[in-house]
């Protein structure tokens, strides 16, 4: 898996060995990472897993205590807040509160050097940008959250940064809202073609907005790659139980050939195979991982070699899937995702509580976990 | 409309009545009718008798002596500029003394913020006659502390400038450091107030928007602390206008503030028609701002 972008040359944002301590706390661990221009790439992690440090030290406000930060080739150490060509989305959007919608996206402006018809001409433009232009002499408390929000990213955006920095854009709206936003933030990225780096705890909001994600977690970079990557193809537990469901199980490898590696799992009292990784070797002990939707059920003996018999414990509907929690004759649980595709009443699903039924998966939707 | 579970709790009007209420009473029997009685005065004519006014008899009803004198005699108009002179000068020298302590205030940490805190209401512990007096013993011809100023003004300034003490008691420049002094608390808590509700990230934005820090004060802090530099004003100028004790103990008699004419006129003249009209036009001097300000903020408000 690359660990950067494609794309020949200097990346245009490069995090090269980048910590943070604060006291005798490491917020940030020796974190590298590159950003091509026009990305949007987001830095995924649980609370305090050091993703709004790091964008604190893109933006300036926190000085890396090892390591540097070179941004379309400068070095950035030592350069205060109010000289870089970054700006910030703020989590709470930080509207001034005594200026109108105006004042507030033309704030920025004033520090460059352009006549006033133009700086008038840059705010119109980005208020239309946010179709916020009815509101452009209102106060920051006389509009919705939504609004607010918009108001804050055109702000951002007047001075047409090189970097734009969303500190958990969509946190504060609700999950209408939120969906909407989102593909209004993709389309606004791709109109101004600024590059885009979010910080982010809710995986979705990672998945659907990104080119790339970096997993962070404890200060350190786990994983980095497209949404796809990160989901298909994890490469540690973390990873893989972060981002999504999944199902995990303690292996053994038995055999590898043609290919193919043949796992012993004695939770389940089952031999499956997988598609063959590399740097394993046989009676090395590994994790299978098998996201839910990647698991057949069905009612008839299923063809191919990854078969096993269990029975409906529990199931959500919904609507349009289920979600079954199977058990196994050893006594594991496993989850499995179907969809509805056909419609019906409940005799229409393909199992029902307590059914006996068989499990199935590609050997290549299987994934090994060396780690 | 429904009823929400707060209608059954919150609207007690009994209750409601009385806890707003009082303060109304306490205002009307405190203020409202001392003030109507000091106005009631300031119309009635000066007598040799016991009180030493009257209503009517030979003299008028309603004798508008008091006021003609205050616009008529130099002594009275002298007075109000004086004071609002000094006032003006004092409230001005607080701001610029109390805003950098206040804004210091909001950012140290939690512990250094209330031992801070602590030190700006501790001199109200002394009695503030007792640090009135400490003043002018400081500002005295003899005091260590004039002599020290002396010594300073004279190194620094070139020989035929030289003096043996420097003059500060009995001076407006006396008056106005006392004042600073006293009334200085007055502008750092409300100001303290105001900015210590103000949201850091706002500086932030500011910050990484372009702005130094010198722009970020400018254009963030300052305007949205409007309203804690009008209360500080206030609470300043006010009684700094009307101030009777310290002009007395160690300002100019031959310039007297306001206050000193009232209390003259009052104790010494006893002419209290005159002192209950200076008394009336200082509180419709003070008073009148304060409502065009009430005014504009009750606008700004509204428009919120």
């Amino acid at each position: 898996m690359p660990a950067d972008a494609p794309g020949a040359g200097e990346p245009f944002l490069r995090i090269e060995g980048v910590s943070k301590v604060f006291g005798t706390f490491q917020a940030v661990k020796n974190v590298s990472l590159t950003v091509q221009k026009g990305e949007i790439f987001s830095l995924l992690g649980g609370s305090g897993c050091g993703k709004t440090t790091l964008l604190r030290m893109l933006a300036g406000f926190e000085e890396p205590t090892a390591g540097r930060i070179f941004l379309d080739g400068r070095d950035m150490a030592g350069v205060p807040p109010w000289s870089r060509p970054v700006h910030m989305m703020f989590q709470s959007y930080a509207l001034f509160p005594h200026m109108t919608v105006e004042k507030n996206v033309a704030y920025g402006l004033k520090h460059e050097d352009m006549s006033a018809k133009d700086r008038a001409d840059r705010v119109r433009e980005m208020l239309e940008l946010v179709q916020l232009t009815p509101f452009a002499t209102r106060k920051p408390h006389q509009i919705s959250g939504g609004q607010r929000q918009r108001v804050a990213l055109a702000r951002a955006l007047a001075r047409q940064p090189k970097l734009l920095l969303l500190d958990e854009p969509l946190a504060a709206l609700d999950k209408k809202l939120r969906e909407h936003t989102q593909f209004e933030l993709m389309s606004i990225q791709q109109r101004t073609g600024v590059t885009f780096i979010v910080v982010t705890h809710d995986q979705e909001e990672a998945m659907t907005l990104s080119d790339r994600i970096a997993v962070m977690d404890k200060g350190e970079v786990r994983q980095i790659g497209s949404p796809t990557e990160i989901y298909e193809f994890p490469n540690s537990r973390f990873v893989a139980g972060f981002i999504g469901s999944i199902n995990t199980f303690e292996a053994r490898v038995a055999a590898r050939d043609a290919g193919q590696l043949r796992l012993t799992l004695p939770a389940l009292g089952a031999e499956v195979t997988a598609r063959d990784v590399p740097h394993v070797t046989p009676g090395q002990s590994v994790t299978l991982a098998i996201r839910p939707e990647k698991i057949r059920i069905s009612r008839d003996t299923p063809e191919g070699p990854n078969a096993l018999r269990g029975s409906v414990k529990d199931l959500a509907y919904f609507g349009k899937d289920s979600l079954y929690r199977i058990t196994l004759p050893s006594g594991a649980l496993v989850q499995a995702h179907a969809v509805n595709a056909r419609r019906g009443d409940e005799g229409a699903r393909v199992a029902d509580w307590d059914d006996a039924v068989w499990l199935s998966f590609d050997p290549a939707a299987a994934i090994v976990l060396a780690e | 409309m429904t009823d929400s579970p707060r209608t059954k709790y919150m609207d007690r009007r009994g209750w409601s009545d009385i806890i707003i209420g009082a303060p109304y009473v306490w205002l009307v029997i405190f203020f409202l009718l001392p003030f109507l009685i000091v106005v009631a005065m300031s119309v009635a004519t000066k007598t040799a008798t016991a009180p030493p006014f009257s209503f009517g008899g030979e003299h008028p009803l309603i004798n508008l002596q008091a006021y003609q004198r205050i616009f008529t005699d130099d002594l009275y108009l002298r007075a109000f500029l004086t004071s609002l002179a000094n006032a003006a000068v004092a409230m001005i020298l607080c701001l610029l003394l109390g805003y950098p302590m206040a804004l210091a205030l909001t950012r140290v940490s939690r512990g250094w913020r209330n031992i801070l805190l602590m030190l700006v209401i501790l001199p109200f512990w002394t009695s503030f006659l007792l640090r009135v007096y400490a003043w002018m013993g400081l500002m005295g011809r003899n005091s260590w502390f004039n002599g020290m100023l002396t010594d300073a003004w004279n190194f620094l300034v070139p020989v035929d400038w030289a003096v043996r003490s420097i003059p500060m008691m009995n001076t407006n420049f006396a008056v106005i450091l006392v004042m600073v002094y006293t009334y200085l608390p007055f502008m750092i808590l409300p100001l303290y107030a105001s900015l210590e509700r103000l949201d850091p990230t706002l500086d932030e934005a500011a910050m990484d928007l372009g702005s130094r820090p010198s722009q970020v004060f400018r254009d963030v802090t300052l305007p949205q602390s409007v309203p804690g530099i009008v209360a500080g004003g206030m609470l300043v100028f006010i009684p700094a206008a009307g101030e009777l004790v310290i002009p007395t103990l160690v300002g100019n008699a031959a310039d007297p503030m306001i206050g000193r004419v009232i209390s003259d006129e009052f104790a010494t003249a006893r002419d209290w028609p005159m002192a209950s009209a200076v008394a009336v036009a200082l509180l419709v001097l003070m008073v009148i701002p304060t409502m065009i300000y009430t005014h504009f903020q009750g606008r700004a408000e509204g428009s919120k």
